[in-house]
């Protein structure tokens, strides 16, 4: 798993020469990972897959393939598999045709191709598809052609653009499994562009957090969630409660109202600001009655419900309250008492 | 329901009208000319009513050569005679002298007009001179339509080639296609990669680019190709500078030759190729030739594979369009080409202004016509099952 497949060493992409698209890139993918480029339009992700398929050259920097550096060599000898946004499907020829396109370039002999073909139609649960053309095809079924098609021809590596971008949500969900289960059944390491932080969360090993032009954090979906690295990871991936804080000591801060907040041991010296964020579902809702928030709006969203508090000086802070117990939902204007277990406290330096 | 429709059928009831009246109309009685045959029996009256009666064994009765005499003469009095001559001198040369020197002398031929007429000239001694006439008495013939194709028609009613001197028409045709054939596939190979290249020039430069094929329309194609009369005549500037570097010992004669009517061609109908074919490329998705770069294609290979059959119905598009202006193109040939390089369109106009004969113009023009959609439809089959793709 820990095995280098491919490496940027300082990759630097700049349009104009001056601002830079992709900064000082240093990423390492590893042979059969689930790797996605996650961050806001613009951050430089879809630059990083552009430049690793060979559509794009990198200003500065190398980029190794199985330490072969490749970011000279031209994107057809590159044998790497490309799934694109709108499918790309070669709309003149059918889906056997556009399947066989991989496998008749490399001139493998014509029962081979077809054998393939039946094949990775059976896999993406097409089969009877092979003579329809791209246009008699849904937006979903489109997309399991073009992957199938990337697929086929055996590449180390599949970089996957936003494949599932132009489809609705349930489609969506239906073929990020789809995509789950191919790549846990072949290992064919894939690298996988997305803004959407729920399908990088779904889908991958690791997460690479993208943000203007550099990676903020590289980890698993897990460690990204629960440990970010920087108050923009943590504001990009999930919701969370960000205040503003003064440094008491190691395990103690102070919030705006003067109130304490407890925090497992940090380094920041005392007296200095620093940046807290909270997970809305770590708030612990406690009983009604005298308490250190109010209730100020409630959102019933079936599995939980979410509530909009006044507390510590702010009026946006957010708790979840899952529907599990028999609790009584607390009605707008109710006083009630909130907890934060200290593990549940990020905190940063300030600025 | 019903009554949306019947407000749209009067909404576009203005265009179809004009559509109606301005091009079906006009071009279907253009076209029936080509068939109609009413000189002879508009003038001579009495004689084409005699001579239908006729058996067409031997000379026709006294009557007739009465008849022909007299309707001759009045018809020269009314100054109708001019288009019998026309007509019947179409059917055989020399129709017209008899005719006209019969007509002058009417006043004083006496009976028997059998002999007198003979006496007078002899085609009114044959047999065939009659039939002529007779064939000419109408309503319509396929007088013109046979020898637009290069037949004709015997005084008994049968169908031979026309006299070797009179063959033209066939030629003709297969010149005008020919020429136009050579103009189209000259046209698409040199626009195909000006296409290419400002469908893939970045923002201000295509535009510009597109502005510059655009530029020879702002001019007539009378002044595009009598520019090209200038730099090719024996003392213009491409003999001048042929000349001065020695690559010619003596000016070359290009005006006047097929060279110059297809290099003219090309220049005047070479944007009708581009802009169709640039239409289609730049709504080609560029991502197409990225996905077929990551499955392995090297350049050729793209193009070949995913550029070119993506690009085709604009190469279709852009071909049909050359070759229908070719086909009816005038002013070109007209101006640079010399007597054997002229095109259909020039012997229509012929024989509208200068031989005042509509019958062949209007026939020459049906078979252009025809043979013209024949080959688009042609061209549309043969093409169909690659370009008939959806989506």
């Amino acid at each position: 798993m820990s095995e280098i497949l491919v490496s940027f060493r300082d990759v630097t992409k700049s349009y104009d020469g001056r601002v830079p698209v992709v900064a000082a890139l240093n990423l390492d993918v590893h042979r059969g990972e689930f790797l996605t480029l996650l961050g806001p339009s613009g951050s430089g992700k879809t630059t990083t897959l552009m430049m690793l398929a060979g559509f794009e050259d990198p200003s500065s920097g190398s980029i190794a393939l199985e330490g072969t550096r490749i970011d000279t060599v031209p994107p057809h000898r590159r044998g790497i598999g490309v799934v694109f946004q709108n499918y790309a499907l070669f709309p003149h020829m059918t889906v056997a045709q556009n399947l066989a396109f991989p496998l008749s370039i490399r001139r493998l002999p014509k029962a081979e191709i077809a054998a393939r073909i039946a094949r990775a139609l059976e896999m993406v649960r097409l089969p009877a598809f092979g003579d329809r053309k791209p246009s008699q095809l849904s937006g979903g079924q489109q997309q399991r052609v073009a992957l199938a098609r990337a697929l086929i021809f055996e590449p180390k590596l599949v970089l996957l653009d936003e494949p599932l971008g132009a489809l609705d949500k349930q489609l969506r969900e239906e073929l990020q499994a789809e995509i789950r289960h191919i790549h846990a059944r072949l290992g064919v390491t894939m690298v996988y562009v997305t803004h959407d932080q729920a399908e990088a969360l779904t889908l991958s090993d690791r997460i690479a957090i993208f943000h203007e032009g550099r990676i903020q954090q590289i980890d698993t979906p897990e460690a990204v969630y629960e440990r970010p690295a920087n108050p923009f990871v943590a504001g990009f991936i999930g919701e969370s409660n960000r205040l503003t804080v003064q440094v008491v000591d190691t395990t103690r801060l102070r919030l705006e109202d003067g109130s304490l907040l407890a925090t497992l041991p940090h380094a920041l010296p005392p007296g200095t600001a620093a940046l807290v964020s909270i997970r809305p579902e770590r708030v612990v809702i406690g009983a009604q009655g005298p308490g250190n928030a109010v209730v100020e709006e409630v959102v019933y969203l079936g599995d939980h419900c979410r509530l909009r508090l006044a507390h510590a000086g702010r009026a946006d802070f957010i708790a979840k309250l899952p529907r599990q117990d028999a609790m009584a939902v607390p009605t707008p204007g109710t006083r009630i008492t909130i907890g934060i277990p200290a593990d549940a406290v990020t905190v940063f330096p300030a600025g | 329901m019903r009554r949306t429709n019947w407000l749209a059928a009067l909404l576009i009831a203005p265009l179809l009208l004009l559509i109606l009246g301005s091009f079906l109309v006009p071009v279907g009685l253009t076209l029936f000319r080509a068939v109609q045959d009413r000189e002879v029996a508009q003038a001579l009256p009495e004689t084409s009513a005699i001579l239908a009666a006729w058996d067409g064994q031997g000379l026709p009765p006294e009557a007739a050569f009465a008849a022909v005499a007299r309707e001759l003469g009045a018809a020269l009095e009314a100054r109708r005679i001019g288009d019998v001559a026309q007509r019947m001198n179409f059917a055989r040369t020399g129709m017209r002298s008899t005719l006209l020197r019969t007509a002058r002398a009417a006043e004083r031929l006496r009976a028997p007009y059998a002999a007198s007429l003979v006496a007078l000239d002899a085609r009114w001694g044959q047999a065939e001179t009659w039939l002529l006439l007779r064939s000419a008495g109408g309503p319509v013939t396929s007088l013109y339509l046979l020898r637009a194709m290069d037949f004709t028609q015997t005084p008994d009613g049968g169908v031979v080639q026309a006299p070797t001197d009179e063959r033209l028409y066939r030629t003709l045709f297969l010149r005008t296609f020919g020429i136009s054939l050579l103009v189209t596939a000259i046209c698409v190979l040199l626009a195909y990669p000006v296409a290419y290249t400002i469908a893939r020039l970045r923002a201000p430069w295509s535009s510009i680019a597109l502005t510059l094929v655009l530029i020879p329309f702002w001019s007539s194609v009378l002044v595009r190709t009598t520019a090209w009369f200038v730099l090719l005549q024996r003392e213009g500037p491409v003999n001048g500078a042929l000349l001065g570097m020695g690559l010619l010992e003596a000016p070359a004669q290009v005006i006047g030759t097929r060279i110059a009517v297809v290099l003219a061609l090309v220049h005047v109908l070479l944007p009708f190729a581009i802009l169709p074919m640039h239409s289609v490329m730049t709504r080609l998705d560029a991502t197409y030739l990225r996905a077929a770069a990551s499955l392995g294609a090297n350049g050729m290979q793209r193009f070949l594979r995913v550029w070119l059959p993506l690009s085709l119905p604009g190469v279709l598009a852009g071909g049909a369009m050359v070759f229908l202006l070719a086909v009816g193109m005038y002013t070109a040939p007209a101006l640079v080409g010399g007597d054997r390089d002229q095109m259909v369109a020039w012997f229509i106009a012929n024989f509208l202004n200068r031989d005042v004969n509509w019958g062949m113009a209007a026939a020459l023009s049906a078979y252009l016509l025809a043979m013209t959609g024949a080959i688009v439809a042609l061209a549309r089959i043969l093409t169909g099952g690659m370009v008939g793709a959806r989506g």
